[in-house]
């Protein structure tokens, strides 16, 4: 019935901030950059990799009433709003250290796993983001 | 009347933020518990992290996360040994300090009471499933 999974979305405060962190520091590029007046459509992608994009949306209207979109900054920066990724990459050591030099938030350090290595870091809202270097 | 509309909603406004930026840094100050839950709970060190006065840092981890330091630290403790009771051999003894516990005692009440088993009633009847930390300790 479906063929893939195109776009999916986590909840960001502030869109140019998220610009910062998601394409300068790590390094994604950006996908759509769409001002369509009610919002502005901001999705980044793994550079090469247009396929598979995120939504980088900003809580409020016409989605959401301001009260609702309070609470759910409030549970963004709590880190319990559920957004999170997993990402890829061939050195998990060796991003980790750049990302680290850039000021990025780890939260765990490269750590063997029986599937490969992986370490976390938060965005600068609170959410998740892990990435893996698989084994071969 | 309008102006005072005005001024209400800025208000309302500056006061999200307040709470969103404090409750950026108390996970700040929980990602650091988590990384170093077998120290000893080090309030001073994480109320640094967190730019709230060592006075400041329990009540408002508190009102942020809905328990205490103390007892958000004994959960993931708790939640550790339990990996390693599950995924390893090693003696509850050993797991009970590895995870920072100071006694068998305090380890097998705080246990049992987040759990409701003791640890080894826990590693017999559960199976080792080689899942990581991501959701864990989220």
């Amino acid at each position: 019935m479906f063929n893939a999974i195109t776009h999916s979305q986590i909840y960001v405060l502030d869109q140019d901030e998220a610009l910062d962190f998601y394409v300068g520091k790590l390094g994604l590029e950006v996908a759509a950059d769409i001002d369509m007046g009610f919002m502005r459509w901001l999705a980044v992608s793994v550079p090469g990799h247009p396929e598979r994009q995120i939504l980088l949306e900003k809580p409020g209207a016409p989605a959401m009433s301001e009260e609702t979109a309070q609470q759910v900054r409030d549970l963004v920066t709590k880190g319990a709003m559920g957004g999170w990724l997993i990402l890829t990459t061939e050195d998990c050591r060796g991003t980790y250290e750049k990302l680290l030099a850039k000021g990025v938030e780890f939260t765990e350090e490269p750590t063997e796993r029986p599937y490969g290595i992986d370490c976390g870091l938060r965005d600068p809202f609170g959410n998740r983001i892990r990435f893996t270097q698989p084994k071969a | 009347m309008m102006a005072l509309g005005v001024v209400a909603l800025w208000c309302d406004g500056a006061v999200s933020r307040a709470v969103e930026e404090t409750n950026r840094r108390m996970l700040r100050a929980r990602d650091a518990m988590d990384r170093a839950y077998a120290q000893p709970l080090d309030v001073p060190a994480l109320a640094r992290i967190a730019h709230v006065s060592e006075a400041h840092f329990t009540r408002t981890f508190r009102a942020t996360f809905g328990e205490t330091p103390h007892r958000y630290l004994q959960r993931r403790r708790v939640e550790r040994a339990m990996f390693l009771l599950r995924e390893t051999d090693r003696s509850v003894t050993d797991i009970c300090f590895e995870v920072g516990f100071g006694s068998l005692g305090t380890f097998s009440r705080t246990f049992r009471d987040i759990v409701g088993r003791s640890p080894r009633e826990y590693r017999k009847e559960t199976t080792a499933s080689g899942v990581p930390t991501c959701f864990v300790m989220a």
